[in-house]
């Protein structure tokens, strides 16, 4: 449809318009590399998710994180099941990692943010969790567990994210969350 | 009568999670229950600040209403939580313990409704509050 509007020398040189309209892509192995070394450095730079185990993996910019099971996670013994506060600190720390990942993500990718910036640079803030409300729906069982967040609103001041975990089986939820969280202020604006 | 601080401390040691947060039961009996947990580095969640992550606070509200909940005349077993609700007020001081205290102020047949408060050494400011729904489980 397109190609029958053009003027017959346009249609000769495809690629040149493609290459004025933008830049060539950036190799594959440079886009993972930038990714992946900013979400390592977010997370392994936090004590309390490398006490608990908990990683993430990366899908573009879709983040899942895993709770990696390890004996001290149990709660109850006898049955035995997850912490209902392991379930809750892991659907947090879900939400609040994948709301800075999707807040910075534009800045990464432009450069303007890099790895070292992120453990080392004052300027760089994260979200504060205002309050986060837990729905256990079953027992999380002596396994690994898998949570994805869901971003509501991400406004100027406030977010409100929404979070659900699973193990086996992803339509059947063990457990999901709702928080609020108040924003990083740029160092610009009066805060 | 067996000595309660002895059942207190037996339980915490029979949940591995509270005893990996290094939690301590100060107090437990009628529906009431107070928790202290060490400041501890492998629990910061700011590692510019060392202000503990609001996660481990989370764990700890969680384990003390459980226990409020247990220790209440009426309940006959064990407990879960069906919803919890923690408000964050603000970071606790790096350095110091945390201390909650949850009281379970209503109970049914199959609900028990609990309210916990988180503080640090300046116990007129808390750091957060929770609140939630738990069950009654039948012996």
């Amino acid at each position: 449809m397109g190609i029958a509007r053009l003027r017959p020398h346009q249609v000769h040189l495809p690629w040149k318009v493609a290459e004025m309209a933008r830049p060539r892509p950036e190799p594959m192995q440079l886009v993972k590399q930038r990714r992946d070394a900013a979400l390592t450095a977010l997370v392994e730079g936090v004590p309390y998710i490398q006490f608990l185990n908990i990683t993430f993996d990366r899908r573009g910019d879709e983040l899942t994180g895993v709770l990696n099971f390890d004996d001290k996670l149990i709660g109850n013994p006898f049955l035995p099941a997850i912490h209902g506060g392991v379930t809750a600190a892991f659907l947090e720390v879900t939400a609040v990692i994948t709301l800075s990942w999707e807040h910075m993500f534009p800045r990464i990718e432009s450069g303007e943010i890099g790895a070292d910036d992120i453990l080392t640079d004052e300027n760089i803030r994260f979200p504060k969790t205002i309050d986060f409300t837990v729905d256990y729906l079953r027992s999380g069982l002596p396994r690994d567990a898998y949570a994805r967040a869901f971003i509501n609103r991400s406004g100027r001041r406030y977010a409100s994210v929404r979070v659900e975990a699973w193990q086996d089986n992803h339509a059947k939820l063990f457990a999901q969350g709702t928080g609020h969280f108040l924003m990083p202020q740029s160092p610009t604006s009066k805060a | 009568m067996v000595d309660k601080t002895v059942l207190a401390r037996q339980f915490i040691e029979a949940i591995p999670h509270a005893k990996a947060l290094g939690l301590d039961l100060t107090h437990i009996g009628e529906g009431e229950a107070e928790i202290s947990m060490p400041y501890n580095e492998q629990l910061i969640g700011d590692p510019r600040t060392g202000v503990i992550h609001g996660g481990a606070v989370s764990a700890m509200l969680d384990t003390c209403c459980g226990a409020a909940v247990m220790s209440h005349p009426s309940a006959p077993g064990g407990t879960a939580t069906i919803d919890l609700r923690i408000d964050y007020m603000r970071a606790a001081t790096p350095g110091q313990s945390i201390r909650t205290r949850a009281t379970c102020y209503h109970i049914t047949r199959n609900v028990a409704f609990v309210r916990a408060t988180a503080t640090d050494d300046d116990g007129d400011r808390p750091v957060a509050t929770a609140s939630g729904a738990f069950t009654v489980e039948g012996r």
